[in-house]
């Protein structure tokens, strides 16, 4: 299979690619709480922290839009958000009932509405370009060096080792249930769906005990190797001065559209 | 909400799995801090007592078996109209693995969803970890470990209603913390999630029960009484049964009674935090003892600049004090 589906990594020589993982990391959250803090309707602050990921993407010739095109992958949680069109007040913009909801929709409602929308779409589109230009294994040290417990991340880890190993078992496992669900057309095949549930849950449980099976198999190859408890990254992860420089720069951004945000 | 969990491997249909990656932006910043907190309580609680537990080489097996949890998320089963069903296997891990090691196995599942595909969002991973791993462990072993040494058919009719239940759960907690949040209209997101999880939760009790029928035939010896119950003490079931009563007395109260829900929280003084939501610091962006106005909203404004300076010299104190990697070979 095409293990690369699961890579969000993308090979690049870039200024960004080479930053330190924590900075990026760091960077990230605080944009992600920057957008949080913005208030409803600053529109002045998310145009400029739209900005910010576009230039981002730039820095690290992913070119402007990449961000922008992967990042409809958190639309469906948006339909949660979408109730708060009817809960916000003043000038009513619509109204009618649906089922036993009375719905009222609000120009308050429809403002409170776009902004959590601006600020989950903005917020997944760093997160993005943070995946993109920092390898797993970086991400990984990072976690460490953030004082993350080194058991968590050992497991992380090795979590994302075997993720392509088992996701490609699954899918075999897939295949097989497709092969054996012949079916004439028009008419539905298998039994009940809590029997298809089952069925389902026989498979996941398969995944469980061969990966039992196989985890025992993988401790001992990688002892072979020389395994002490933790992965290792060839980069060496001390904070240099572009490293700094760059990390203070992306707190003057910030700042920058905290203010616009709420002046403008 | 019905299309639900964005997994990116699930390509076309529409999946009903379970909607509770939360993604950026529909946390507030205290809401999102006090489950960090509450979450990072936890899982250290969890490391230590795995510390304790484990030999080295069950660590691989936490990983390859939250790696193992990750794809079966991806194993989906029709249910009707084009949509499809998936787990989300907490209430499983916790039942097979015990709770601590299924919450450390969740953690990497959520935060591995959150780092490399962008499923559930970053300041909301605290969140998202308590409500998909911590739970569920929760509800999935507490429920679980009643049934401990009984038959084969109860044993896993107990699992299906620990499955149901861990599902309720999280839902519920994830509405309130979304709710506190400003982000959703209680009337519409309380009974939404909980009619909609009401279903999936049944999913993942047949998605359980036919996973743990498989597991018990293959390797008994992973759900022998005796091994189970010594995974976790016998708190968690007092654990697991207060938070499904708590899920069976509040759910069908808060997704009728909206208002009802509003006034207990005004009692418990939650209200001003749902009302002003998105920062609960201030009411619409002013200081209120500044008056409405250009200076009350510029103060505001500050104070919350400094708060994301205040917590990144946090973080970058912890960044400086660098540990050094364990010297490896000789």
């Amino acid at each position: 299979m095409q293990s690369s589906i699961l890579d969000r990594y993308v090979t690049r020589e870039s200024p960004i690619h080479a930053l330190d993982p924590r900075v990026k990391i760091l960077v990230t959250l605080a944009f992600v709480a920057g957008n949080v803090l913005l208030p409803d309707g600053a529109w002045a602050g998310f145009a400029l922290a739209l900005l910010l990921t576009v230039l981002v993407g730039q820095r690290a010739h992913l070119g402007a839009g990449f961000a922008f095109r992967r990042s409809f992958i958190a639309l469906p949680f948006m339909l949660a958000g979408f109730s708060v069109l009817f809960a916000g007040s003043g000038e009513i913009l619509a109204a009618g009932r649906v089922g036993p909801f009375d719905l009222t929709v609000t120009d308050g409602g429809l403002l409170r509405f776009i902004s959590l929308m601006l600020r989950s779409w903005l917020s997944v589109q760093m997160a993005i370009l943070l995946t993109a230009t920092t390898p797993f294994a970086d991400l990984a040290h990072a976690l460490r060096h953030l004082r993350v417990p080194g058991v968590i991340v050992s497991i992380i880890s090795l979590m994302y080792r075997y993720l392509f190993v088992l996701v490609e078992e699954a899918q075999r496992l897939l295949r097989a249930r497709a092969a054996r669900s012949a079916a004439l057309p028009g008419r539905s095949t298998g039994g009940s769906v809590a029997w298809r549930a089952t069925v389902a849950g026989r498979m996941a449980g398969q995944l469980f005990v061969r990966s039992l099976d196989r985890s025992d198999r993988v401790y001992q190859a990688m002892v072979a190797r020389g395994y002490r408890g933790q992965l290792l990254t060839m980069n060496r992860h001390t904070m240099q001065r572009a490293d700094w420089g760059l990390a203070g720069r992306a707190a003057v951004a910030l700042l920058m559209i905290q203010v616009a945000g709420r002046l403008i | 909400m019905v299309v639900a969990s964005a997994n990116p491997l699930l390509t076309g249909g529409v999946g009903t799995g379970p909607a509770l990656h939360v993604p950026d932006g529909f946390l507030s910043i205290p809401v999102s801090l006090i489950f960090w907190i509450l979450t990072i309580l936890v899982v250290a609680a969890a490391v230590r007592v795995l510390n304790e537990r484990l030999s080295e080489r069950q660590v691989p097996m936490i990983g390859v078996l939250a790696a193992a949890i990750f794809a079966a998320q991806m194993i989906n089963f029709p249910v009707a109209g084009g949509t499809s069903g998936h787990m989300l296997g907490g209430a499983l891990a916790a039942i097979v693995l015990g709770p601590w090691a299924a919450i450390v196995a969740m953690t990497a599942v959520v935060a591995v969803q959150a780092l490399l595909f962008q499923d559930g969002g970053l300041l909301v991973m605290g969140a998202n970890i308590f409500d998909m791993g911590i739970l569920t462990a929760v509800v999935g072993y507490g429920i679980y470990r009643l049934a401990a040494g009984r038959g084969r058919r109860v044993r896993l009719g107990v699992a299906g209603v620990a499955a149901w239940f861990s599902m309720m759960a999280a839902a519920l907690v994830a509405s309130f913390q979304i709710w506190l949040s400003g982000s959703a209209d209680p009337a519409l997101l309380f009974p939404a999630m909980l009619a909609v999880h009401a279903l999936i939760g049944l999913g993942e009790a047949g998605l359980t029960i036919g996973a743990l029928a498989m597991i018990e035939a293959a390797r008994p010896e992973l759900t022998r009484a005796e091994t189970v119950r010594d995974r976790g003490g016998a708190a968690w079931v007092a654990a697991g049964l207060a938070v499904a009563g708590i899920v069976t007395l509040l759910s069908p109260f808060a997704s009728t009674n909206p208002d009802g829900l509003e006034r207990v929280a005004a009692d418990l003084g939650f209200a001003e935090m749902a009302q002003s939501g998105l920062t609960g610091f201030f009411s619409d962006y002013q200081v209120a003892m500044l008056g409405e106005g250009a200076l009350s909203t510029v103060v505001a404004g500050l104070v919350g600049v400094l708060v994301i300076f205040v917590l990144l010299a946090l973080l970058l104190r912890a960044v400086r004090r660098v540990p050094q990697p364990e010297q490896i070979g000789r």
